[in-house]
């Protein structure tokens, strides 16, 4: 286009802004930059107002490039291209300029400096404008199915958004049972429902819903392709039990003579070594442990395949892989607990009797080693005083910087556990803060607080020793009184950390997705887009993206679903704007691009007797990465060439006198 | 003497993915630094051609920081390997110029705001130390 006629917009932001430097006299320096028709700066350019101001001057004077100095483009980007489009405008016309983010906020302790930085960035936007061009993308359809990673109660509750609403949905769970967490506990706070009864119809309705498959005892170990189009490769884990074959029947678990800690009691119980993961495990399919079995380890037994009635068990299964092709994908993992023995003065894993938080809902249980009875592990006395500390590893330097969000309740529903077991029961609650801020959480605090025999100590235990009997001592320095205090306990439970499942940095990393300072999955804005990601057509449920309870974890996965199947219902993606393109006349063939594509995008055609290089749209991501290895600038990238690129890095260097 | 600070012009080059979104949350968080750095964005750290980097020199910068995804977690899988040699012989070749203590390659993550300011802290002290590079006006007298 040799008729450049360029538009500036400067937003105020209010005082985000405006507060710092003036946009008024950023204003007028770009009015006087070359090819720029118009200039203007306005309080809040996203609003309704402030579009128009700038549809209206398209219009009037004819613009064919604009600028908005303003927030990140990571915000307003889209905002500000639908602006373009609504006047016929191409929207990759519109430059943004980061005035906020990367100058209001950052230094507004150099007022001057930061107006002059932002005239300069505006100037380096109006050079590199002159050199924007139009381009157009294209659309794919998008397969209509999802997978949802992860079968904890957010990603059930996901799955069956989904499959309500009609998309086909793989569930893929690594362990062999879905459920996750909440199959775990014996009530739920704040209003201590059973666990189990709030939470087995929706494991039976996941089961027997037409839409979902569950690929259980199974991984994920491969994605591909992309939004829309999908390619997972899913690990189905040796069972040595033929699933469809067997009825769930228990009668090769009830002979088998092998032994092993049972990991849904928290090792404190054990299970055969052929085992369902717990009673009302979905799918209920047993598997061989090959670890404790008889067979494999000492070529004796074959117990459970003697009595099983329809011959399902099958020692020579190998692992299996299916491929799965779906639009979009639901990452639903949860988290883990924090390795507690880790926080050496507290002796978790040392001293019998002190456990963790999800070892005492086990000890609380019916279903639980000890049938519901809350009985110490040492030796199966019923504790009369009981330590729960809280914050075991959160909010500590040395371990988790951040908070549980499960931990103060927990205890609180710890103390009624332990209050209507054995009412005689004293109970010290080591907290540092409690935070109770859900939903009825506070009036749940509040009903504790009071009771007899309940004792609040603000103050962490400094060293936990262990008697002969099993008892524990500590002492604690409680900074309400200002006092130490010597603690005896019978039983000490730890509200300990939580962290990503271990497998979570091999799985962002096929997902691409990035992670918080914790490790946990990186939501595309904190607060406004808290349920997706960068990676298009991925969503996150639930705890991997930050410690949650269950209502929150629950009303996240619902909206993770409910963006999964706007994202599918729209029925097509867009191909991205910053694909590779060969200038065909300079092409040398040379075929470096294509040997660092990450993407096998570029393939070097003969045409016209001449070897050039071509790209493939579908498979063409947009990195550039083959435009900065092109020998002859031949290789070029959309909405990122050499020459807009170049006129910027030029201008930005040079500054404005 | 009574001369003003020497004021470094820097150029960035940052990723959209990582590096950007790692500069912006800075911005969010209100974490203050040294106004002496401008940022580009391209797609991928991939993208940047060394000769950005050159022309940036050239056209009056006094350093040049890229910035891209930590290894292994580019949004693009590879591209910042890619940079990585191709900054290795960048900086064999700035080095015969003596210009090498001018580039850095760093990885700033989409949540360390508050490394970010450190890096173009120390970066623009370093460059500060090592005075003017004055290649443009150098470039223009010949
Ligand atoms: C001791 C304790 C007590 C609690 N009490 C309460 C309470 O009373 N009330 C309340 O509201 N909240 C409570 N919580 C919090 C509650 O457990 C969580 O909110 C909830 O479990 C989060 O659900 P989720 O589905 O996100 O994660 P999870 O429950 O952790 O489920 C994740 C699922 O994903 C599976 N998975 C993990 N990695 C992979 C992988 N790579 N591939 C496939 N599958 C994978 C796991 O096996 C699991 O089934 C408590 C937590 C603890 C630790
Ligand atoms: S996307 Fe950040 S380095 Fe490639």
């Amino acid at each position: 286009m040799s008729d450049v006629r360029i538009g500036v917009y400067v937003c105020h932001c209010g005082k985000n802004i405006g507060g710092v430097i003036d946009p008024a006299k950023v204003t007028e320096f770009a009015g006087k930059l070359p090819n720029v028709v118009v200039a203007r700066d306005y309080m809040y350019m996203c609003s309704s107002p402030g579009q128009s101001l700038i549809e209206e001057d398209i219009k009037r004077y004819g613009l064919n490039r604009v600028i908005v100095a303003a927030c990140s483009p990571r915000m307003h980007e889209p905002t500000f291209q639908g602006v373009l489009k609504r006047t016929g405008l191409n929207p990759w016309l519109l430059q943004m300029v980061n005035i906020r983010e990367h100058v209001t906020w950052v230094h507004d302790d150099v007022p001057q400096r930061a107006e002059e930085k932002a005239k300069e960035l505006v100037a380096a936007a109006v050079a590199r404008a002159a050199h924007l061009h139009e381009i157009t993308t294209e659309k794919f359809p998008v397969v209509s199915s999802a997978l949802v990673i992860g079968g904890g109660i957010a990603g059930i509750r996901a799955s069956l958004d989904l499959a309500n609403a009609g998309i086909k949905v793989y569930l893929v769970e690594k362990k062999q049972s879905i459920g996750g967490k909440m199959a775990q506990l014996d009530k739920t706070f704040p209003t201590l429902d059973c666990s189990q009864c709030i939470l087995t119809p929706l494991m039976v309705e996941v089961s027997r819903h037409p839409n979902i498959s569950i690929y259980a005892y199974s991984e994920v170990v491969d994605v591909s392709g992309s939004a829309g189009d999908f390619k997972v490769k899913v690990k189905l884990k040796p069972t040595y039990v033929d699933w469809d074959k067997c009825t769930g029947c228990g009668t090769c678990v009830e002979k088998c003579p092998g032994r092993a800690p049972k990991e849904f009691d928290e090792g404190l119980s054990n299970r055969k070594a052929i085992y369902f993961e717990f009673a009302q495990a979905v799918p209920r399919r047993p598997v061989i442990d090959a670890e404790h079995c008889l067979w494999f380890t000492r070529g004796i037994c074959r117990v459970c395949e003697k009595v099983c009635p329809v011959g399902a068990i099958d020692y020579s299964q190998k692992e299996r892989y299916v491929e799965l092709n779906v639009g979009a994908i639901v990452v639903a993992i949860g988290y883990e607990l924090y390795d507690l023995s880790k926080i050496r003065e507290y002796g978790y894993g040392k001293f019998k009797n002190v456990v963790s938080g999800l070892q005492f809902e086990r000890i609380s249980s019916a279903d639980g080693p000890t049938k519901g009875r809350i009985l110490r592990p040492s030796d199966g006395k019923e504790p009369k005083t009981i330590g729960i500390v809280l914050c075991a590893g959160s909010r500590d330097e040395k371990h988790k910087k951040y908070c549980c969000r499960y931990g103060c309740a927990a205890a609180l529903k710890h103390v009624y556990y332990i209050k209507h077991s054995i009412p005689d029961a004293k109970v010290l609650i080591l907290y540092t803060d409690i935070r109770a801020f859900g939903k009825g959480y506070e009036e749940f605090y509040q009903r504790f607080r009071g009771e007899e025999d309940v004792f609040f100590i603000r103050g962490r235990p400094a060293e936990i020793f262990e008697n002969k009997d099993g008892s524990l001592i500590f002492d604690v320095y409680d900074s309400n009184t200002g006092q130490l205090v010597n603690v005896k306990a019978d039983l000490v439970v730890l509200e300990g950390a939580v962290e990503p499942p271990k497998e979570w940095e091999s799985l962002r990393r096929l997902l691409k997705v990035s992670c918080d300072p914790g490790g946990f999955a990186l939501e595309l804005h904190p607060k406004l887009r808290p349920f997706e990601t960068t990676s298009d057509g991925v969503f996150l449920a639930g705890a991997i993206q930050g410690p949650k309870d269950i209502p929150d974890t629950v009303a996240h996965a619902a909206a993770a679903a409910a963006a999964a199947i706007g994202f599918l219902s729209k029925g097509y993606v867009e191909s991205v704007p910053y694909l590779a393109f060969v200038n065909e006349d300079i092409c040398s063939g040379c075929g470096l691009c294509a040997s660092v594509c990450p993407y096998d995008a570029i393939t070097i055609e003969e045409k016209e007797g001449k070897r050039v290089a071509k790209v493939n749209v579908i498979n063409c991501k947009g990195c550039g990465t083959c435009v900065a290895t092109c020998p002859s600038g031949a290789m070029q990238q959309n909405y990122f060439t050499d020459t807009q690129l170049l006129s910027e890095v030029v201008s930005l260097a040079g500054g404005v006198k | 003497m009574g001369e003003e600070e020497f004021e470094p012009r820097i150029v960035v080059f940052a990723c959209n993915w990582c590096s950007y979104a790692g500069i912006d949350l800075a911005g969010t968080s209100r974490i203050r630094y040294p106004y002496n750095v401008k940022i580009i964005k391209t797609m991928c750290s991939g993208r940047v051609h060394p000769e950005m980097v050159l022309k940036a020199l050239e056209g009056g910068a006094d350093g040049v920081l890229i910035t891209g995804c930590h290894p292994a977690d580019c949004h693009y899988i590879s591209g910042n390997y890619k940079t990585m040699r191709r900054y290795l012989l960048l900086k064999k070749v700035l080095r015969e110029l003596g210009l090498s203590e001018r580039v850095k390659l760093e990885w700033i993550s989409a949540s360390e705001g508050d490394r970010w300011a450190r890096v173009a802290s120390e970066f623009v002290e370093h460059i500060r130390k090592l005075g003017p590079l004055r290649l443009k006006e150098v470039v223009e007298s010949e």
